[in-house]
């Protein structure tokens, strides 16, 4: 008998309802209680903004906002001030982000400079975009979706700057925000930038993943998804 | 292995120990119920936790098969081990297999409770423990001693001496000057294993949560030392205990929004990966491992789940809040639990996925006040003192038991071994006053939910001739500071 058919057997054995298919039965799965919220209090789409922002600066986001005119400014300020000389682009991130940064490009994919992790960690920031954004964990989530790209370069280079298109973007609570992803693409959650408090549960920023996290809200008016 | 008296005897006499465990654990409690209290729906969101758990595990069977379908849909391989030794043998080959001889691990409870690490190494694999944490255990040749915070026996003193006698045995070297605070310790940690994953083939790790109608695996984590597993290796193992399972995605907004409360107390760890098989395009874009193993864990699970009070603790999602409030865990440390499961939940979830035959599995059940502490935080509602009355039921009286998947009849335990491992444990806390008054605090607070009489056949015996006296509404040392305001 295979592990499998052991493993199986000694369930059935130990749960004898197990034989009953989930969907029936005393114990079905639409039966279990779900009574708790779907979001944590009324906000209009300005406060959800508000509080994404508060949240994400409680965890040491650095946060910053602007519109559509301002924002090449402001991400080739922000560069300039780390002084970044190498920027990571993900493959569809709009072109006009980048206009005004003396940066280098180096492009996700495309670029040999990007090939390897041991080249990956020589770039010093990257800039993307984000799939939607949790305002009552303060909670970016990426998708890998094109403005976005592979996991690896959000996660090796010490700065990242993410834009979220607000008020668009940003969900109230997890159990908005979970029907609009597709679980069958990569997803990585950040809730500000790497710590840890494993020396005394004093809380360090940056250990492994990027040091410096940089939120930049972008106002575009746009309230649908 | 020292039963639970003896090691925790030792752990109270180390003044260093509980001062690390007592500032760590009072720091974190109550941080933890400042942060459930953000929730109104807290409760309910409890219910529905132990709801899902209980009606997965009700249905293990089922949901097993259709997680390894959706996983071998996505691309992915699913290994099933009966036992601790067929997990090591799976992943063993499968390292051996890629031709390496190093891996990066992310911190996981159920490859330390099979050993992976041991037998890794004695296939002439190194593993790297990356959890800043498992790495300060690993590198001082240590064990863990707290579920999320496995290094919380030790202060940034001893941390420092670690990685400046240690960390050039294992790769880079820590500075020359480094000094306690911090985040010198960390930057030195960063360094460190930052040159192990840029050149790492191969990673194993665990999982918080296997989603059965997706094939969705998800790694909650802080530091990111969990993504940079997860993402740069070429080859990724995951051993993942059977009772991980849940049904769906959608179940995932109950428990993201209870774990990370619960174990850190923060409205959100920094990290969650979530990834299914190879992605999309089958790990052919360079995004996420190109070959990803999943090996199914039962090792004592469904042992545990053939009893009907004991599987409670198979809902656990190992948020370790019980440790935090456990005043027996404050004074004797994670250690004295001689298992990878510490705590409350040590004390109930060891002795049933080992077994009560050994002297530290008999006496774990008396690891504890019954003081309903543990309950209280617990976000899937397991029921401790319910448990670990039951535990010392079956170690006094004997009984019918299921291991490796047979009833089996136990007898019961020799002399008065048990009994005396309670006077011990109950000396423990009367030894040191700080804890009894937190100990009955807490009683008082919960004194609705005692019993008049003990259940189970050691409960009994005790009742039989003494009356269970009330639990008054105020311990009488709160009562007497109030009366007498300090003058004491
Ligand atoms: S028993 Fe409950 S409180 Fe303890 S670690 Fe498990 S889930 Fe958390």
């Amino acid at each position: 008998m295979s592990s499998k058919d052991r493993i199986l057997a000694r369930i059935r054995r130990a749960v004898p309802a197990g034989a009953v298919p989930p969907g029936a039965g005393p114990d079905a799965y639409a039966d279990i209680p779900r009574d708790y919220l779907t979001v944590h209090g009324t906000r209009t789409a300005e406060e959800r903004v508000d509080l994404l922002a508060a949240n994400l600066a409680e965890y040491r986001a650095i946060v910053h906002r602007t519109d559509a005119e301002g924002l090449p400014q402001l991400l080739a300020h922000l560069l300039a001030r780390r002084g970044a000389a190498s920027v990571l682009v993900p493959p569809a991130l709009p072109g006009a982000w980048l206009a005004a940064t003396e940066a280098t490009r180096v492009h996700d994919r495309a670029d040999a400079t990007a090939a390897t992790p041991a080249a990956l960690d020589r770039v010093d920031s990257v800039v993307t975009g984000c799939a939607l954004a949790i305002a009552e964990t303060g909670t970016i989530v990426l998708d890998g979706g094109p403005d976005q790209g592979r996991r690896r370069i959000t996660l090796i280079p010490d700065h990242h700057i993410c834009v979220i298109h607000v008020p668009g973007q940003v969900v109230d609570s997890i159990p908005q925000a979970l029907p609009l992803l597709d679980p069958a693409r990569p997803l990585t959650w950040i809730s500000g930038p790497s710590a840890t408090s494993d020396i005394e549960l004093d809380r360090v920023e940056g250990v492994h993943g990027p040091r410096t996290l940089e939120v930049v809200l972008l106002t575009t008016g746009d309230a649908a998804q | 292995m020292p039963a639970f008296p003896a090691a925790a005897r030792e752990a109270v006499h180390d003044d260093t120990l509980r001062a690390n465990l007592r500032h760590a654990t009072h720091t974190i409690r109550d941080k933890r119920a400042r942060a459930v209290t953000e929730l109104a729906d807290w409760d309910r969101l409890r219910e529905a936790g132990r709801a899902v758990k209980d009606h997965t595990i009700r249905h293990l069977d089922h949901y097993l098969l259709r997680l390894e379908e959706a996983v071998t849909a996505a691309g992915g391989t699913v290994h099933w081990a009966a036992d601790a030794a067929e997990a090591n043998r799976i992943v063993t080959g499968l390292v051996l297999a890629t031709g390496e001889r190093e891996v990066v691990k992310v911190k996981s409870m159920a490859t330390q409770e099979i050993g992976l690490n041991e037998a890794l190494e004695a296939a002439g694999i190194a593993a790297y423990e990356t959890d800043l944490a498992e790495l300060i255990v690993q590198l001082g040749d240590d064990r863990p001693s707290h579920i999320l915070v496995p290094a919380i026996h030790r202060n940034r003193g001893e941390i420092r001496d670690i990685f400046r006698t240690r960390m050039g045995d294992w790769g880079r070297p820590a500075p020359e000057d480094l000094d306690d605070t911090p985040a010198a310790l960390a930057e030195a940690a960063r360094l460190h294993l930052r040159e192990k994953f840029l050149r790492a083939k191969v990673a194993v790790s665990g999982a918080n949560f296997m989603v059965a109608e997706t094939g969705t695996m998800v790694v909650l984590e802080s530091e990111g030392n969990g993504r940079m597993c997860l993402t740069l290796p070429e080859t990724l193992i995951s051993v993942v205990g059977i009772e991980k399972v849940i049904p769906t995605f959608r179940d995932l907004e109950i428990f993201l929004q209870t774990l990370p409360r619960s174990s850190t107390a923060e409205r959100m760890n920094p990290y969650t990966t979530m990834w299914t098989g190879l992605g999309p395009s089958k790990g052919a874009d360079g995004d996420g491992p190109s070959a990803f193993h999943l090996v199914l864990l039962d090792n004592g699970r469904t042992d545990t789940l053939a009893d009907e009070v004991g599987r409670q603790a198979l809902r656990c999602i190992r948020c370790s809040a019980c440790l935090n409030v456990c005043p027996v865990y404050e004074r004797a440390g994670g250690h004295a639990y001689g298992s990878v499961y510490p705590g409350p939940i040590g004390a109930i979830l060891s002795p049933q996925l080992r077994g009560t035959a050994s002297e530290i599995d008999a006496t774990l059940p008396y690891a504890s006040t019954l003081c309903g502490a543990c309950y209280e935080v617990c976000p899937v509602a397991i029921d401790i003192p319910e448990v670990l009355v039951h535990l010392r039921e079956r170690v006094v009286q004997g009984g019918p038991v299921t291991r490796e998947g047979l009833r089996v009849r136990i007898r019961p335990a020799a002399g008065h071994t048990a009994e005396r491992a309670a006077m011990r444990a109950a000396r423990l806390l009367l030894d040191h006053p700080g804890a009894l008054r937190r100990a009955e605090r807490v009683l008082a607070r919960t004194r609705r939910f005692r019993p008049h009489r003990l259940p189970g056949a050691a409960g009994r015996a005790w009742t039989e001739t003494r009356d269970l006296p009330p639990v008054p509404a105020e311990s009488f040392r709160d009562w007497w500071t109030r009366e007498r305001g300090g003058t004491r």
